[in-house]
């Protein structure tokens, strides 16, 4: 069963018709040519797929494309501005924040979202004061609000640091 | 995936009347448990009715104090809430830890509560399973036993439910808002869970097409005084071991109130009544959290391969009483 639908990709906007069963990860993937999100594990689990929807970071394999109908979508792609590469993207390569590179364009969408989580003052379960204002992004926090995202290679001291470094210039 | 049509609807009233009349029909909220069950053809609907648009995103005070959270919020707008941070910070912490940012964006609130379980032989189309097959058996119950319940299994079914959040909601006496075929009514969420014994291929006493719309949490001063703890095989983004929700109100060195509800152990958010009542009127001591929590896991009946959760169990609950009373 086929139904049209508009997302708004990388700032471009994009009609297609899909399969209802099309993830919004297959139809950038396979359908718009947008391949920055990438396919791991598929099930919402690795978040290697990670892209903002209407703002907000979200597992892209477990959104139907037609429940995205008239979204806005970032993916890592999206972030830089022409070849001026994202604050997030610039401290990923200056602190070596990646082995294969399959996960961070996930990684890199979904700390750029991260921050901006924190300057809303969202908390995370090992925030010592749930109520706080403010939000200190020290270690433990970078790691628990980035659990979402698996590295098979095992990066994540450098992602760690890369994060730390763009919250301290 | 099985191909399905799939509508957004336009009001509660026809999503309901549709999906009342069509018995595979679903309604779709977030879709992070639904869609992951589809592609692995566990579940098989041939019609998605979009409801995500329709329920309420925002929190209302509701009579008597409490709030009326609408059922569209998503997990992490609710854990953000400063009012849920500040009068029920169990709730906020329960929630936080759930999975992970990413579905949390995407996981509603109403479908926090209809998760379907973990068990990994439910989620295996290959195995026996009563939950998904009625009559074919259970495969868990002979198979890996880490993960399942200790506490009101029946022979048929010993899944656990996988929520963090109603684990709060148990321990805070919410109560569903519910539209239906028949029309409104409210559902307390300690009600809302089926007993394994009366059949698990159905989760919860919601009938066909029944929405949750919105969940009140009653006022509860006690709840400011609350924490939420998680033991699980990694310190993050995985589902519990054993999850305790515990509020606590300590006067002249006596228990005057308290709220315990435990996670992981059952078919259920399991509202710890008897230690409850073992609790109040009495020294809030160690001994006496003690002798309550053991009260409570008297029911237990552990397999060999998750015994180790009643210790587990009675441990967590003493430790958290005891840091509440520590920090009263």
């Amino acid at each position: 069963m086929e139904q049209k639908i508009t997302l708004r990709v990388d700032g471009k906007e994009r009609t297609l018709t899909v399969d209802t069963r099309t993830t919004l990860l297959d139809a950038l993937r396979e359908r718009l040519g947008v391949t920055s999100a990438k396919k791991g594990c598929d099930h919402g689990q690795c978040g290697a797929c990670t892209v903002m929807l209407d703002g907000r970071r979200v597992t892209s394999c477990l959104v139907l494309a037609v429940a995205g109908d008239g979204a806005e979508v970032v993916t890592a792609a999206g972030l830089a501005d022409g070849d001026d590469l994202h604050p997030v993207q610039k401290s990923f390569v200056a602190e070596d924040a990646f082995q294969c590179g399959y996960c961070t364009p996930g990684q890199i969408v979904s700390a750029v979202a991260m921050l901006r989580e924190a300057k809303e003052g969202w908390p995370s379960v090992v925030s010592d004061d749930l109520d706080a204002d403010r939000v200190v992004l020290d270690r433990a926090e970078i790691a628990e609000r980035m659990s979402g995202n698996l590295c098979r290679c095992a990066a994540y001291v450098n992602i760690v640091t890369a994060i730390e470094k763009v919250t301290r210039p | 995936m099985k191909p399905f049509a799939y509508q957004r609807a336009k009001d509660v009233e026809s999503a309901v009347t549709t999906v009342a009349a069509r018995p595979e029909a679903s309604f779709l909220g977030g879709g992070t448990n639904l869609v992951d069950l589809m592609k692995m053809e566990v579940l098989k609907p041939e019609l998605l009715v979009d409801v995500r648009h329709l329920v309420s995103r925002t929190i209302e005070p509701a009579h008597g104090g409490g709030l009326l959270i609408g059922a569209g919020m998503s997990n992490n707008e609710l854990a953000a809430d400063r009012r849920i941070r500040r009068r029920y910070p169990m709730l906020s912490q329960a929630l936080l830890s759930g999975a992970s940012y990413q579905l949390r964006n995407l996981a509603t609130v109403g479908g926090n509560f209809l998760q379907r379980t973990r068990c990994p032989y439910f989620r295996d189309v290959t195995m026996p399973c009563n939950k998904r097959e009625p009559g074919t058996g259970c495969a868990a119950r002979d198979g890996v036993q880490r993960d399942l319940a200790v506490l009101g299994a029946d022979a048929s079914c010993v899944a656990t439910h996988p929520s963090d959040m109603a684990v709060a909601m148990a321990a805070l006496d919410a109560v569903l808002h519910t539209v239906g075929p028949s029309g409104e009514r409210t559902i307390p969420v300690n009600e809302l869970y089926r007993s394994p014994a009366e059949g698990p291929q159905r989760d919860t006493v919601l009938e066909r097409g029944e929405l949750i719309t919105a969940v009140e949490l009653p006022a509860a001063p006690v709840a400011a005084h609350s924490r939420y703890r998680k033991v699980r095989d990694r310190a993050s983004y995985a589902f519990a071991l054993v999850s305790v929700a515990a509020a606590l109100e300590v006067r002249h060195g006596s228990v005057t109130q308290v709220r315990l509800a435990l996670g992981g152990v059952a078919h259920k958010p399991w509202r710890a009544t008897t230690a409850e009542r073992a609790l109040v009127g009495r020294p809030a001591t160690e001994a006496g959290f003690r002798a309550a929590a053991e009260a409570e896991l008297a029911a237990a009946r552990p397999l060999a391969g998750n015994a180790f959760k009643v210790p587990l169990a009675r441990n967590t609950i003493v430790s958290m009483l005891r840091d509440l009373t520590e920090g009263a």
